[in-house]
């Protein structure tokens, strides 16, 4: 027996060696490979020299982009620095940021990137982050980077709430893209059932919504709240993700979505009959930034990406998927049809927004959430 | 003491204690690092019972338990009802085609459960196929999780209702039949009472399905809250781990419930067959069979239509704005992982089969095959029953919290492939114990007696008496770990690395970007090879029948 | 001392004892019998005897050694249980060499000689790539039998080892067992509930109930002087009757049916006749309605044109009456 036990004892830990050593030869641990010469680093980190440690090596990265943007980023990226070796763990804001909180004792990303600010004040909060100034800092926008000295988070682009409408099923209700163009366009009694919206409380263009419209209208007023109420009459659900609108309204599930305008514009641009109404009175918007994680060893290879993440040709490919870059420059894809993206975005107030994330959300969950149980 | 080690060899305590440790580490340990946050607050201090005060004084959150609940009890009870009557149309009626119905009924385990989801929303959602027919159902929401539920746990109370139907005492209905009593009289009087702790059981177990389920309610549940989305609602929209942590132990009631009712109904349940039972031989009835046949077929049809449904949505073009035929949805983006994650997926699912079937069978041969040390193998029995009430997401997120802990020696698995095998041999544990305790239990007990007496090692019986003679039970259990890690998502979904995507996720990734057709098309893959190692065991265990009948064949016609 | 003592053995499993100090002592070469009704204790002393279970109290001796508390596996014994525990995955012969393959002092050469040699003593040679499966059971009993003798053990202990068979093989390997145990000359201690069984094949029989040990002696010894009513009642048959306060008893063949004129000791009142071939029974109850059989020969019961209701006058041969204390009646 004692020996079945060991045998097969063995036979696990030598396979899981084994399967350990395949991955570690292919595809080496980000924190095994760094190089002893690099000095911990506690204080505020200044931009290495292109030594050979910054150009070699394998980094794991943490992002909340899309998919298929992430495939194509990375070629380029790849292109510049062939000898540093990506390793993605893409999932979705929420999933991300939690997974990271959840590792905070021992981080296993190297940086994140692409994701959303509000989730960066979290984790920064929590002293998760350190403080990191890339190359080309100055370039950025002020309200695209952490207030911090040498900041901690570096926004890259921006997304705001848009308006997912399906022109197909729009047109068998009687109506046209014309009669959808702001927020109390969505109260039209004709509409009721067929607006799908995310959830604040699980999504962070749930939320991104939900406070720009309380800002529109004066933050504190009770009069955000009517219209929250009045939209409610015409929601059919809330769902968990802040893109599932928008792949609802291409797909016919719903008519409306109120999703952000990148994910209407890329169902659209794989042959869904939709159009993405950016609301005439302003969009509430966040950004998705990058940022470098506390450990006790830097990887030299994660500041390169960190400086590439923010260059002239990483803003370009951004400027693809995103009207709003953080260097200010507009965006340039198809689609796009607002003179000046940026004033669309409201004058957003994230201090106000993050201080009072949990009053929006119980206080949203209280009036609309619960009430989904009675239906 | 003495007199007890004089039993229970030095070795066999070692292997014993060594099995119950392993076990502890990757259940007891996670789930104490993850559930001792229900009672801190958020900034780490002790909270006692002020999480769960918030949590029931808040409406949102607490109204997800009753709603739970009722999403539970009606598709279990419908579940159940279905289950029962399928598995009684291919054991007590003269139906044609019962393989066939068999294995139409299993194909729901071969899929990941948001599939199930996912092909709803193309028969049923707004631009589903019956509902262009103008039958609109509400969908998203309650009815679409009930359906959803019973399209998941129909299989597990079918397969568990088929072995209690097949095992039975034809001698008793010849009793009843001799008595002059009814079809139905037999029906009361025989078969309810002698399957009624199968009802029990198949209850609890489809409740639970259902209670801990996050992959239907998060694709079609709508604004309809349930405790699973709540916990994702907690962790990932509000990273609230404190509460998050709450949602999970409520998530454990219909385990902790089931358990206690398990004693009592265990400890009552003794076997009614005896070794003179004889077969039952079903009479004939035209009318019965006729309405049982018409049954099955609609549930077979009901689920063949689920899956052209699937098939439609990966071959063409843009459902359902256009229609055009394309295979290109299985050029799978290298984005979401893309096909290499399959691979990954299977070579993960080896790795679960081959080791969890290893652990599972060690560890019910040593709860099942020695004696003493009551009180350890009575903790090692608790242990092996809790996965079975476990929810994924709890797994995934205790694991982080335990492995990922740099003072933890275990520290070196989490990332890696290994923790996603542990997570899955832990998570599927309960039903391959108890295939192998049962597989066990056939065998006499006497073969350990024998094999002592001649100062045998025990390893040795183990491995060429126990082992081949459970062969069946073994390849079950290799072929039931591989499948659920083909399609396990919940726990793996916060576990898997960058290095290593795996082919569910990647369908749940598909799935929230939008592209059900890449989601419905790797599906396909995934059901492609589960039914194959299926089909592969089906083929295995009939020859291993065939031998074993062949001799006896053998052995009538020498006595003759 | 003897080969192997058994001194006061108590078992207990939580409340219920299953052995009450249980004394024996077995002899080189013998065959022992313990017999008893079910659920008397006597498999669990077998299990104790061969370490596969442990006494609660009280010790094992084996050839001077205190086995109390040494493992099955280091007691050196053979064993047959009842379902013969044959490994159903391996022939005839891998079944008998599967212990031998661990005696590695033995060249492959010797193992497979001894192995042959015992097939051919339990005259299996023929059937030796069989599978259990393929055997009749009186062949698979063989097999055991060869199983739990090929590696020369110290003692064999049989566990109701011909109950599953049907009555006609019973009786012939009842035979061929004891030859066997004879020629080999190994100590054997047997467990089984058939009177017959342990009267035509045990050197000695201990005779058990409830726990204890009710008598052990040497079957003629306990057929003719049963030391309890127990074993009067469980081996054999036996008449119990009242007598101006005491308990009597006499086997049904001593009891004599005598003439109305002669002298007799009881009238009983005949209830039914039963035909048993060489002998037949008659049943008769007493005027307190205590029943009485008696065996006599077929031809004398011819001469007496007996039939039922009729009187009947009995004697009660002194030397044959045995007497017990009331208050231990059946």
């Amino acid at each position: 027996m004692r020996r079945i036990l060991s045998l097969s004892l063995s036979l696990l830990l030598v396979f899981s060696g084994l399967i350990l050593a395949g991955c570690s030869t292919s595809q080496p641990k980000a924190e095994e490979k760094a190089p002893e010469s690099q000095p911990s680093t506690t204080t505020p980190t200044t931009p290495p020299p292109a030594s050979d440690e910054a150009v070699k090596g394998s980094i794991t990265v943490y992002t909340a982009l899309e998919d298929e943007q992430v495939t194509e980023y990375l070629a380029v990226f790849n292109a510049q620095y062939p000898d540093i070796k990506v390793n993605v763990v893409r999932d979705s804001t929420g999933i991300i940021t939690a997974r990271l909180l959840a590792e905070k004792d021992n981080p296993q990303a190297d940086l994140v990137w692409g994701t959303a600010a509000s989730s960066m004040m979290v984790l920064d909060d929590q002293n998760m982050l350190e403080p990191y100034a890339p190359k080309g800092i100055e370039r950025i926008l002020p309200q695209f980077k952490s207030d911090k000295a040498v900041p901690t988070w570096v926004g890259i682009d921006a997304w705001e709430t848009a308006f997912i409408v399906n022109t197909e099923e729009l047109a068998k209700l009687g109506l046209t893209v014309s009669d959808i163009q702001d927020y109390d366009d969505l109260l039209n009694p004709a509409l009721a059932g067929h607006i799908v919206m995310s959830n604040p409380a699980s999504s962070g263009t749930g939320f991104l919504t939900v406070s720009g419209v309380l800002q529109m209208n004066g933050k504190t007023s009770e009069a955000g709240w009517d219209y929250l109420t009045a939209l409610h009459q015409n929601v059919d659900q809330y769902v968990h993700s802040g893109s599932k609108p928008a792949k609802m309204a291409a797909a016919g599930e719903c008519v409306i979505g109120i999703s952000f305008g990148y994910a209407g514009i890329s169902q659209k641009a794989k042959g869904a009959p939709v159009e993405t109404i950016f609301p005439a009175s302003g969009s509430g918007w966040d950004m998705e930034a990058n940022a470098l994680m506390k450990k006790s060893q830097i990887n030299p290879a994660a500041l390169t990406f960190l400086d590439w993440a923010i260059s002239d040709e990483a803003m370009d490919l951004y400027k693809v998927n995103y009207p709003i870059i953080a260097t200010g420059g507009n965006g340039t894809y198809e689609g796009y049809e607002i003179a000046d993206p940026l004033k669309q975005l409201i004058d957003n107030d994230f201090v106000w927004a993050a201080n009072n994330r949990d009053d929006i959300l119980n206080k949203w969950a209280e009036k609309y959430d619960s009430k989904s149980a009675a239906q | 003491m003495r007199q007890r080690l004089a039993r229970l060899s030095f070795a066999q305590l070692i292997t014993l204690l060594a099995l119950l440790v392993i076990f502890t580490v990757i259940l007891i340990l996670p789930l104490f690092a993850l559930f001792s946050k229900a009672f801190l607050n958020s900034s780490g201090e002790f909270a006692g019972l002020a999480n769960y005060v918030k949590y029931f004084s808040t409406p949102s959150l607490s109204s997800s338990i009753l709603n739970t609940i009722d999403i539970s009890l009606w598709s279990t009870v419908i579940s159940v009802t279905l289950g029962f009557l399928y598995a009684y149309a291919l054991t007590r009626t003269n139906i044609r085609c019962k393989p066939f119905f068999k294995y139409m009924a299993l194909i729901p385990i071969f899929i990941p459960t948001i599939v199930h989801a996912l092909g709803l929303v193309y028969v049923f959602g707004r631009q589903g196929i019956i509902t262009r027919m103008g039958f609109e159902v509400a969908l998203y929401g309650r009815v679409g999780i009930i359906l959803s539920e019973i399209i998941f746990t129909f299989p597990q109370a079918f397969l568990m209702f088929l072995v209690a139907l097949e095992f039975t005492d034809g001698r008793l209905y010849e009793a009843a039949d001799s008595m002059g009593a009814s079809g139905l009289t037999k029906f009361f009087k025989i078969t309810l009472p002698e399957i009624k702790y199968t009802v029990v059981n198949v209850f609890f177990v489809c409740f639970t399905l259902a209670f801990t389920d996050f992959g239907a309610p998060k694709v079609i549940g709508g604004s309809f809250n349930v405790l699973a989305t709540d916990i994702y609602k907690q962790i990932a929209g509000q990273f609230n781990m404190n509460m998050g942590a709450v949602v999970g132990t409520l998530l454990l009631l219909p385990a902790v419930l089931s358990f206690i009712v398990g004693r009592v109904v265990n400890s009552k349940n003794a076997g009614t067959v005896s070794a003179k039972s004889t077969k039952l031989v079903v009479g004939k009835s035209l009318k019965r069979d006729t309405f049982f046949f018409v049954f099955c077929s609609l549930i077979t049809l009901f689920l063949l239509f689920l899956i052209a449904c699937l098939f439609m949505g990966a071959l063409s073009s843009y459902y359902p704005y256009d229609m055009s035929f394309t295979l290109r949805n299985f050029l799978f983006d290298n984005s979401s992982g893309g096909i290499k994650s399959y691979f990954n997926s299977l070579q993960m699912s080896i790795l679960t089969a081959v080791f969890g079937t290893i652990f599972a069978f060690v560890y019910a041969y040593m709860m099942e095959k020695t004696s003493g040390f009551n009180t350890l193998r009575r903790y090692g029995k608790l242990l092996s029953v809790l996965p079975l009430a476990l929810p994924g997401m709890v797994i995934g997120i205790s694991f982080i919290f335990f492995f990922n802990s740099p003072s933890n020696p275990l520290n070196f698995i989490y990332g890696t492939v290994t923790i996603l095998v542990v997570s899955n041999i832990l998570h599927y544990f309960s039903v391959p114990f108890f295939t192998a305790t049962g597989a066990l239990k056939k065998l006499d007990s006497e073969y350990e007696s024998v094999s002592e007496s001649m100062n045998i090692p025990r390893w040795k019986t183990f491995l060429r008496v126990s082992v081949p003679l459970s062969l069946p039970a073994i390849l079950e259990i290799f072929m039931y770990y591989f499948v659920n890690s083909m399609v396990t998502v919940s726990a793996v979904v916060f576990l898997y690395s960058a290095q290593f995507r795996i082919a569910s996720i990647s369908i749940t990734h598909m799935e929230e970007a939008g592209n059900f057709a890449q989601a419905a098309a790797m599906s396909l893959l995934i059901l492609l090879v589960n039914v194959c190692v299926r089909a592969l065991y089906e083929f295995i265990v009939k020859m291993i029948k065939k031998r074993n009948n062949d001799d006896k064949t053998r052995q009538v016609k020498e006595s003759t | 001392m003897s080969f192997l003592e058994i001194v006061q053995i108590t078992k207990r499993f939580d409340r219920q004892t299953v052995l009450s100090d249980v004394s024996a002592q077995i002899e080189k070469g013998e065959l022992v019998c313990v017999l008893g009704p079910s659920g008397c204790g006597k498999t669990t002393l077998l299990r104790i005897i061969a370490g596969l279970e442990t006494a609660t109290q009280g010790q094992i001796i084996i050839d001077e050694q205190d086995c109390t508390l040494l493992p099955a596996r280091k007691r050196n014994f053979g064993i047959v249980f009842q379902s013969y525990a044959l490994f159903p995955n391996m022939t005839v012969l891998e079944n008998v060499a599967f212990g031998l393959k661990q005696k590695k002092q033995l060249s492959r050469e010797e193992r497979e000689e001894r192995t042959v040699d015992i097939l051919r003593l339990v005259d299996l040679l023929e059937h030796k790539d069989k599978y259990p499966r393929q055997l009749s059971g009186g062949q698979q009993q063989r097999t055991a039998l060869a199983r739990a003798i090929v590696l020369e053990p110290l003692y064999l202990l049989l566990d109701e080892p011909l109950s599953a068979l049907d009555a006609k093989v019973r009786v012939k390997l009842r035979g061929e067992i004891s030859a066997l145990q004879k020629s080999l000359g190994i100590t054997t201690v047997m467990v089984t509930h058939d009177q017959e069984e342990a009267l035509t094949m045990a050197d000695r029989i201990i005779v058990m109930n409830n726990a204890v040990v009710e008598q052990i002696g040497r079957p003629r010894e306990i057929y003719d002087n049963p030391a309890t009513p127990f074993v009067a009642n469980f081996i054999g048959t036996m008449n119990f009757y009242d007598h101006q306060g005491n308990l009597f008893a006499i086997r049904p063949e001593k009891v004599e049916l005598v003439g109305r004129t002669e002298s007799y000791d009881m009238v009983a009142r005949v209830k039914a006749l039963e035909f048993k071939g060489a002998l037949t029974r008659i049943y008769s109850t007493l005027m307190d309605k205590t029943e009485i059989c008696v065996d006599i020969p077929s031809e004398v019961f011819d001469g007496e044109k007996l039939h039922e209701d009729a009187l009947v006058f009995l004697r009660m041969p002194q030397e044959h009456l045995r007497e017990y204390p009331l208050e231990k009646a059946v």
